[in-house]
């Protein structure tokens, strides 16, 4: 299957692509890795006017420690941070997670940036940021504004991207040896999550649970409280709104909610 | 748009509509059918290839994301001479395939893994081979083949991408330190200083 017809610009230059964004408006759609962007092309489920191919933009790939926090370039491949050896010190459920995603071909092509803003609400990335009380940078001519992932995710394959801005880097506090688990439920090995919940420090957040990735509040404040894991992960599934599909239907899907929950906050990892 | 792509070792000059997909510009205008177009949506991997020495479903890649970049598809793995590639040979000691469909996709991929992992265990072939399907063998073969050449291999896997990194280098491609144990180019932005 082939995608509708496009117009295609590579820019030299963040300012360069900046610039094509802002004149671009809502005709112009970012081309990263493209591995949430060209599946949905080929089906036809959309059909930007103007693809801007920021994949080789110099100096937005990479992992680096920044005080408190650690700052992911927004290119930053799923292949590169699982293989990122500072990651997986500094915040190992991040690296832990991207290896997780799909296969290593997509790994190969995948971006940080990418799977962020598309907001599957079944993705692996937006969960983990999302547990990890992310945040997001996104810039656009006018200047640049942070975004936390708590209010970054607003919709079905919608985030907090206005026309014209650009997400260049995603930073992560360094949880370091706190405690983290991931749990991701598949049909088959290189599937979307059915549900996933991912857990550190006392914090949770679930895919597949709702139109977004969202945390599990009441979870969180149960165990702020003081009840055991197996009390607080059982009130996961309250405020999530899961579909029904032909994987699972919403009763199956707030148990798994339950059990990933109380399974991540068990098995949570500390560094070794 | 005029793209240039060095295929198998040699650089081709080729003007695309920018929605055709990497694997149909193999096929079609570089006339390379080995890659094959399985599911077309991501899943099978029948369309692997190595893009600037990395394997990558060449479904999912437009020709213009591979300008200026280096394709190694099937055909080019063996010698000048015909030998086959070392990966090649244990697929056909091992009976590693059936139909065939699902083999040149297979055999980029097992290569991409003994590039990062010269020796693994089966449980790490099993899951570096997650993204390629085969409906006939039961992988146990594939498997097996993909053993038997970790084993008979200390040397290039992979000749055409090992000569290309010069290439890389010169290009318009941004750092992009391909298997580093870390990144070595840390973002450029940290409070919207260094920008380029």
């Amino acid at each position: 299957v082939i995608p509708a017809a496009f117009e295609y610009r590579r820019p030299r230059s963040l300012d360069e692509a900046l610039g094509l964004l802002a004149d671009l408006g809502d005709d112009g759609k970012v081309l990263a890795g493209g591995h949430s962007l060209l599946p949905i092309m080929k089906l036809r489920l959309t059909a930007p006017g103007t693809l801007v191919d920021i994949g080789r933009l110099p100096g937005l790939r990479g992992v680096e420690v920044d005080g408190d926090e650690v700052a992911i370039g927004a290119l930053t491949r799923h292949a590169d941070l699982s293989s990122s050896h500072r990651l997986a010190t500094e915040v190992p459920l991040l690296a832990h997670v991207a290896g997780m995603i799909a296969d290593p071909q997509v790994r190969n092509r995948g971006t940080i940036g990418g799977s962020l803003v598309h907001a599957d609400p079944a993705a692996d990335l937006p969960a983990a940021v999302l547990a990890l009380d992310g945040s997001l940078l996104l810039r656009s001519a006018a200047g640049e504004r942070r975004v936390r992932a708590t209010s970054f995710f607003t919709g079905f394959l919608e985030s907090d991207v206005r026309p014209g801005e650009l997400l260049v880097q995603v930073r992560v506090p360094r949880s370091g040896a706190a405690p983290w688990g991931y749990q991701k439920f598949v049909r088959r090995a290189n599937d979307w999550a059915i549900v996933a919940a991912a857990a550190v420090d006392g914090r949770v957040a679930l895919a597949g649970m709702a139109a977004t990735v969202l945390r599990a509040t009441a979870t969180e404040q149960a165990l702020a409280g003081g009840a055991s894991i197996a009390d607080a992960a059982a009130l996961a599934d309250r405020g999530t709104d899961p579909t029904a599909d032909m994987h699972a239907d919403q009763e199956y899907r707030r148990h798994l909610a339950r059990l990933l929950t109380r399974r991540a906050l068990d098995g949570a990892r500390g560094r070794a | 748009m005029q793209i240039e792509v060095t295929v198998n070792g040699s650089t081709r000059r080729d003007d695309v509509e920018p929605r055709l997909l990497l694997v149909h510009y193999l096929r079609e205008v570089a006339e390379l059918r080995a890659t094959n177009v399985g599911c077309d949506t991501t899943s099978c991997g029948a369309c692997t290839v190595h893009l600037d020495g990395e394997p990558v479903k060449s479904c999912t890649v437009l020709a213009v994301q591979a300008d200026g970049s280096t394709v190694t598809t099937l055909e080019g793995l063996a010698a000048p001479d015909g030998t086959w590639s070392p990966m090649q040979q244990a697929f056909r000691a091992e009976h590693g395939l059936q139909c065939g469909f699902c083999t040149p996709g297979m055999v980029m991929a097992a290569i991409g893994l003994l590039q990062h992992n010269p020796d693994p265990d089966e449980i790490q072939v099993r899951e570096a081979l997650e993204g390629n399907f085969c409906r006939c063998t039961g992988y146990h073969n594939i498997v097996r083949a993909v053993l038997a050449a970790a084993k008979a291999t200390t040397t290039s896997l992979h000749p055409s991408s090992s000569s290309s990194s010069s290439q890389q280098d010169h290009r318009a491609r941004p750092e992009t330190p391909s298997r580093g144990p870390d990144l070595g180019a840390p973002p450029a932005i940290t409070s919207g200083s260094a920008a380029p």
